[in-house]
């Protein structure tokens, strides 16, 4: 078996087929990275996976976990200020954790190194939003590489922190879902493994670093001077593909390919200008591009960035030339992938993309959101408070696995801001709400991601509704990374802010479980019941690698009554209609965890006894 | 044919089926043939029994993701994502799919009818589809993603890739317990009439 850790750590020159997330690690070796930091967000977890996969003893990197993307960002800060280069990686709305911070380091003088790893979502594939994290960059006079596919990822990774070290200042590397996940055949450097050297954070020297009133301006201009510095390299990162035609395209990062793809021969008929950096601008290479040509379409994927920008080009430089834009909202909306960048171009000119013909007829399909899995320890909470919940009550969801309790048939959790908004909305959903009860859920990472002040703020200005906190022992929708409720007991935090009614109980004894919400939810004060149990994913993949395929699975009797509780109310997916309409187990789903049994009302589900006598092996 | 020659692969299943490993096979073997290719999996909150999809594309290509309606072959490991994938397949394209139905939400909470054979078949004669159903008795369900393979491998699905490459693709990628008992099944397959 080869092993990714043992690829990535090789000596090298050699190449590998590699998703652009394992290529980053490689250029964290070949650049002398030392400290990365993160906190678990899709499309970026896969770049702790591969840093994980190197053997420890030969593992140069320092890798953590932090307790959320702020403290990872001002952790990797500390060490780039003593001469580590550092890099910490986090998903689109990390940048929104990290702002108070990241907005500062631009005006501060970071000799080892800092590369920031965003991992934006057009398309929302597994976030709550599309945010376009570019607009951050102009916030904080912050530059951005934006990579078209795993091997650029590699590359610029290695030049980012190059630049970053020369200029000593910070430098975002954009990533979107599926430039991190792009799988290519990747050609990597040489690896020399590097000294640590010694520590070398020297705020006389390379200060100042307290941003007080009149060491404001000082660090801003030092700040703005760099950003000059940085417009100058944007111009290596024009790549021109010049045809002489009077049309051309300015575009950046995948929905490139996806122009290529969407043009196919007629890609000939237009001039094409590819902006690897997008944040400083290019002037020179995109006025050059605007003078010659008589119309430009500029194909960016989100929102209008580049365009307002190379409009004021064209505005400052006096060049006639049409420039065509974002025509309508559509144009805003959506992740640019071929099928998207197909519609967007047939509006611009449908002469120009290729032909490609729609199936005439189409099968009908069905619906598959995700869904809890068999035996998931949040199933019994969020059927219990499907019955106690009444119609007008609310139920305020947060970010993790334990969201899709919005999902019929539980539809437990009404409204979402972000990770850890729910015990400060659910505090403001109670204000002058005598009669509709509120209960809110909050995942155990999230607890420590960003829980704790809205808990502190409950309990020190009053707020009355019921907190879920969903302990299932591990960060469990982005795979299973550990968090710090592993060493730190969450009921010892709540007992010592001063909580005075806590509740604990192992989701499967359903009928405790049922007792204490009853009683939660009648508690006229803020109130925490913790639902305890282990994610039964992460069991159930334990056991299967000691080598224990089959258990004993659940059975539904002949005393079944067609009640449908189990698959239409608890709804463990296990349950499946066969085609007379019985209820039947599917034996490559059900886990033999039996949290269904106690749902049955003419008590028909029980264990299958298996030939080899029963129990698991 | 335009001289954009371009073979594309769609994966589809549900999360937990192993389209994942499915798909690093493919493109490994599909490298091992010597063949360029590119490919991106969909990952996130869809893997927790939601839809799962990968996209491989061989030869002169660009982006990683399929245009619908221009995929050369289609591999479902569930029958309703069959369903899904045959809108994505080009007339006279092949879908090769493992006969097994895991029913989403709508069906079992009897909102929605299940997804029948008959249902993909008659659509896909209409489109001059060919249509690989495969089944097979299996040790452990966890192997339907390399009885898959083996259906692909025994009918030369993907051009230019030969079983040996599979094989060694397989065995980059799985440990020697793992790599022996999916090699039985998947040369059960190859040699099965």
């Amino acid at each position: 078996m080869k092993s990714l850790g043992e690829v990535l750590i090789q000596r090298g020159p050699f190449s590998e087929i590699v998703i652009g997330n394992s290529a980053i690690v490689r250029a964290m070796l070949e650049s002398g990275v030392k400290v990365v930091t993160s906190y678990p967000g899709s499309p970026t977890p896969e770049i702790a996976e591969a840093i994980n996969s190197i053997p420890k003893d030969k593992n140069p990197l320092y890798f953590e976990f932090s307790t959320n993307e702020k403290v990872a960002l001002e952790l990797a800060f500390g060490a780039a200020v003593n001469g580590y280069t550092s890099c910490v990686f986090f998903k689109s709305v990390g940048m929104n954790v990290v702002a108070d911070s990241f907005v500062q380091l631009s005006m501060m003088e970071i000799p080892g190194g800092m590369v920031i790893v965003t991992g934006d979502d057009p398309g929302a594939n597994s976030s709550q939003n599309e945010q376009d994290n570019r607009h951050y960059a102009r916030l904080s006079y912050t530059p951005i590489f934006e990579p078209k596919d795993a091997q650029e990822v590699y590359e610029m990774f290695k030049k980012a922190v190059e630049y970053s070290r020369k200029l000593r200042s910070p430098v975002v590397l954009r990533l979107t879902t599926h430039t991190a996940h792009f799988k290519q055949k990747v050609s990597f450097g040489v690896y020399e493994p590097s000294p640590t050297g010694e520590p070398l954070f020297d705020p006389n020297a390379n200060g100042p670093y307290i941003p007080i009133a009149q060491n404001v301006p000082v660090m801003k201009r030092r700040a703005l001077e760099k950003l000059l510095r940085w417009q100058e390299i944007s111009e290596n990162y024009a790549f021109l593909q010049g045809n002489g035609s009077d049309v051309g395209i300015i575009t950046a990062g995948l929905p490139y390919l996806s122009l290529l793809d969407v043009l196919g021969e007629s890609a000939k008929k237009v001039d094409i200008l590819r902006l690897g950096m997008v944040y400083p601008l290019p002037r020179k290479a995109i006025s050059e591009f605007l003078r010659k040509h008589k119309v430009v379409k500029i194909l960016e994927e989100l929102d209008n960035f580049i365009e307002e920008k190379v409009k004021a080009i064209a505005y400052e430089e006096r060049i006639d030339v049409e420039i065509v834009g974002k025509t309508d909202i559509e144009d805003w909306i959506g992740e640019y992938t071929p099928e998207k960048v197909y519609s967007v171009m047939s509006k611009f000119s449908p002469e120009l993309v290729r032909k490609v013909e729609k199936p005439v007829k189409f099968v009908r399909v069905v619906n598959r959101p995700p869904q809890l899995c068999p035996g998931c320890g949040h199933r019994p909470v969020f059927y219990v408070l499907s019955k106690l919940l009444r119609e007008k009550d609310i139920s305020v969801a947060d970010i993790g696995c334990h969201t899709l309790g919005f999902l019929e048939p539980y539809k437990v959790g009404q409204i979402l801001l972000s990770m850890g908004h729910s015990t400060g909305t659910a505090s403001g959903l109670s204000m002058f709400n005598k009669d509709r009860k509120v209960v809110a859920f909050l995942g155990d990472s999230t607890f420590f991601h960003a829980g704790l002040p809205g808990i502190i703020n409950a309990v020190f200005n009053k707020h009355n509704f019921t907190l879920v906190v969903m302990e299932n022992g591990t960060t469990a929708m982005t795979g299973h990374q550990d968090h710090p409720g592993k060493a730190i007991k969450i009921r010892q935090i709540l007992e010592a802010i001063g909580v005075k009614h806590i509740w604990e109980v192992d989701t499967y004894q359903q009928d405790k479980l049922e007792e204490i919400l009853k009683t939660a939810l009648e508690t006229p004060e803020f109130n925490v019941v913790i639902a305890k149990h282990p994610c039964m994913l992460k069991f159930t993949r334990e056991r299967r690698r000691k080598g224990i395929i089959k258990v004993p699975q659940m059975k539904v009797t002949n005393r079944c009554t067609l009640a449908g509780v189990c698959i239409t109310k608890f709804a463990c997916p296990s349950f499946q209609r066969a085609d007379d309409g019985s209820i039947f187990v599917h034996e490559d789903l059900c886990i033999g965890d039996g949290s269904c049994m106690v749902v049955c009302p003419s008590g028909a589900l029980e264990f299958e006894k298996i030939e080899t006598g029963g129990g698991a092996k | 044919m335009t001289k954009f020659t371009a073979f594309n692969i769609f994966l589809i299943g549900v999360g937990g089926q192993g389209i994942g490993l499915l798909s690093e096979i493919l493109i490994r073997a599909i490298d091992y043939s010597g063949q360029r290719c590119i490919g991106v999996d969909t990952h996130g909150l869809a893997q927790r029994g939601g839809v799962v999809s990968s996209h491989i594309k061989i030869g002169d290509v660009n982006s990683p993701l399929v245009l619908p309606g221009d995929v050369n072959l289609a591999l479902a490991l569930e029958r309703h994502e069959a369903a899904r994938a045959l809108n994505y397949l080009k007339d006279n394209g092949i879908l090769v799919y493992y006969n097994t139905s895991w029913q989403p939400l709508p069906v079992r909470l009897g909102k929605e009818p299940e997804i029948k054979e008959e249902e993909i078949e008659s659509t896909a004669r209409q489109r001059n589809i060919s249509v690989f159903k495969v089944k097979y008795a299996l040790p452990d369900s966890r192997m339907q993603n390399i009885a898959l393979l083996g259906v692909v491998a025994k009918n030369n699905l993907v051009p230019g890739v030969e079983p040996k490459h599979y094989l060694m693709a397989m065995e980059d990628l799985m440990s020697e317990r793992v790599y022996s008992a999916n090699k039985e099944i998947f040369e059960s397959i190859l040699e099965a009439r």
